[in-house]
């Protein structure tokens, strides 16, 4: 179904997102303002966030709320070896496979819970992490001081960049190839994708597995960006909230859609700063996202799609049977 | 004096669980009947324990006057809650109603700590009426009069629910409709009324458990996902929809905590959730319900 999701031809569109990239490596040579750098960093690092959630929740239609605990545990190991002297790359990918393994560890028992119990059992877990590391390591860990005295946002900048590129390379891999068909296809109906010869058990932990791996990486985004992070904090429930929010406002279950999402979410959160106590950027997006889920299942994507052209039909992302 | 210090735990332990059985017991109801679970049910315990705040505070209510009136509004606010967004959401078949209705008590969970923040401050909250703190000896054991005032109110209220639910004929086509709702339709019950009640007695349950746990314990925006949680691991304890069963699960956690926090200090809630995990892997239909 994906297969015309966009009017444009694939070459219009690979050199559109190409000049944006272009201009995104720019930025940091346009402008020395850190509050901006800032801002681009974390959307990156959101979009990244996002679309490895849109990975299990929005293609395969699992709804899982403990993405958390793989964003921890990917900051958690990647900050510790890299401030121990490993090499970044290294650490970040030490980082990543860490959340992947844990995906491994607990994906077999996680996936013969059904609906509810899924979304519940993997809401805990994070939670359980996130109490036991914040009891293990209650204290901050901050940069010495020799990292801290060379600490510039250029680097990790690039890093987000590259990493939000690679993760939405990834999903556009997806959303085009059979093994995105088979995800969707779980997404739609379990019992059907069975029967027509889906290993919906296999399908469901490989797509876990690159969630919970981008989504480790962008944890380790994060360690690396972070000039003290609070353990427990890396495990907290919000990493979760904010992808999923993210995700369902752009549009669930789509490649742009948490791109969107994730440049609205920091433009809202940011804006409403200025006036506004902080925190309340949560709030709009709540209502947001309530909007979303009970008017547009499509998302910011899908009402553009809808005013541009009724016939190009919505990607996905449609968790109701609407239609 | 150990055996004082076992007493001692049990006693709290009661204290703090029959407020979890509390809790579980108007979430057991909704998801039973409904099929709907509620995540932002800690929100609506988060908003009583508020109200009842406002209540003592402002008006120099009695907490455990306000118990009704906190009640009642949260009741209310449930109706509301339940009218305009989980109302639409009710009427697709199961899987998409599980989903969906999670999504939105997820957006409520999202929105209600906000709202809470402005209108209380994200400030440390308890409501202590002059009584607090006081205790009276029995046995060894010191037994002080604000938990056992909320043990009392959470036993009649359940006991209420309970005779509601078995004696009335509300509660006969609430257990109707929770069976087959479809029958339940085609033997003349309003099945709309019946979870838009349902619903809304779900979240006043909260409501109370929200008074008594401002009376015990601190009160900030964000206890509604622990409260959550708490409650959750009591209704897959104790079975889905068993409304006595939480209850009594409810007290079991409580003693079991308060038990593993001697031995095991912060990592008793931890302890907790993963028996609760297991529980949910090995015996999805709870320690009392059969299957």
């Amino acid at each position: 179904m994906n297969r015309k999701t966009s009017s444009l031809s694939m070459g219009k569109l690979f050199s559109i997102s190409g000049i944006i990239v272009v201009l995104l490596a720019l930025i940091p040579l346009l402008t020395g303002r850190t509050d901006v750098i800032t801002w681009f960093t974390f959307t990156l690092m959101y979009v990244t966030l996002s679309q490895s959630w849109n990975i299990i929740g929005g293609y395969t239609g699992q709804q899982n709320l403990g993405h958390a605990a793989f964003f921890g545990i990917g900051a958690l190991t990647a900050r510790y070896l890299w401030l121990f002297g490993m090499p970044l790359p290294l650490a970040l990918l030490a980082g990543s496979l860490a959340a992947a393994a844990f995906a491994i560890i607990i994906g077999f028992p996680a996936f013969r819970l059904k609906g509810v119990y899924f979304v519940i059992g993997t809401l805990v877990l994070a939670e359980i992490l996130r109490i036991v590391f914040d009891t293990l390591l209650p204290r901050a860990s901050v940069l010495p001081s020799r990292l801290l005295n060379v600490y510039s946002l250029t680097p990790r900048y690039y890093l987000n960049l590259i990493i939000a590129v690679l993760a939405i390379g990834c999903v556009y891999w997806i959303s085009r190839s059979k093994f995105g068909l088979g995800l969707m296809s779980i997404r739609e109906n379990v019992d059907a994708a069975e029967a027509s010869g889906v290993n919906t058990q296999k399908y469901k932990l490989l797509a876990f597995l690159l969630s919970t791996f981008m989504s480790g990486l962008a944890g380790g985004t994060y360690a690396y960006y972070a000039s003290a992070a609070q353990p427990g904090y890396l495990f907290s429930a919000v990493w979760t909230f904010d992808a999923v929010i993210i995700a369902f406002v752009g549009g669930v279950g789509t490649i742009l859609g948490p791109v969107i999402g994730s440049v609205f979410f920091v433009l809202i959160q940011q804006l409403l700063s200025l006036y506004l106590p902080g925190g309340i950027h949560v709030l709009v997006f709540g209502i947001l996202f309530i909007l979303v889920v009970l008017f547009l299942p499509g998302g910011l994507i899908g009402l553009w799609k809808k005013i541009t052209g009724p016939d190009s039909k919505n990607g996905g992302g449609r968790i109701d049977s609407r239609d | 004096m150990i055996t004082q210090l076992v007493a001692q735990t049990v006693v709290n332990g009661i204290n703090v669980g029959a407020l979890y059985g509390l809790a579980a017991v108007g979430l057991s109801l909704t998801f039973g009947v409904m099929k709907i679970l509620n995540i932002a049910h800690g929100e609506f315990l988060m908003v009583g324990g508020y109200l009842a705040f406002w209540l003592l505070t402002l008006r120099g209510i009695d907490p455990f006057v306000s118990v009704p009136l906190v009640a009642v509004a949260v009741f209310l606010l449930g109706m509301i809650c339940y009218r305009f967004l989980f109302a639409g959401i009710a009427r697709f078949e199961e899987e998409t109603k599980v989903k969906n209705s999670l999504l939105v008590g997820f957006g409520l969970f999202l929105i209600v700590p906000q709202i809470a923040r402005l209108l209380w401050t994200a400030d440390v909250r308890s409501i202590t009426p002059k009584y607090s703190g006081e205790s009276f000896p029995l046995l060894n054991v010191r037994i002080a009069y604000v938990p056992l005032g909320g043990l009392l109110i959470a036993v009649v209220v359940i006991l209420a629910l309970h005779l509601l639910l078995t004696k009335t004929y509300f509660g006969k086509s609430v257990r109707g409709t929770s069976e087959n709702w479809k029958a339940a339709k085609l033997m003349g019950i309003n099945v709309d009324r019946t979870y838009l009640f349902t619903f809304a007695i779900g979240t006043g349950l909260a409501g109370v458990s929200g008074v008594l746990v401002g009376l015990t314990q601190a009160l900030t925006p964000d206890i509604g996902m622990e409260w959550t949680l708490k409650a959750l691991i009591v209704v897959v304890l104790a079975g889905i929809g068993s409304v006595g069963g939480a209850f009594f699960a409810g007290i079991i956690l409580g003693v079991v905590e308060a038990a593993g926090a001697i031995f095991m200090g912060p990592y008793a809630v931890a302890l907790g959730l993963v028996i609760f995990l297991l529980i949910l892997m090995l015996r999805p239909q709870g320690l009392f319900g059969n299957e």
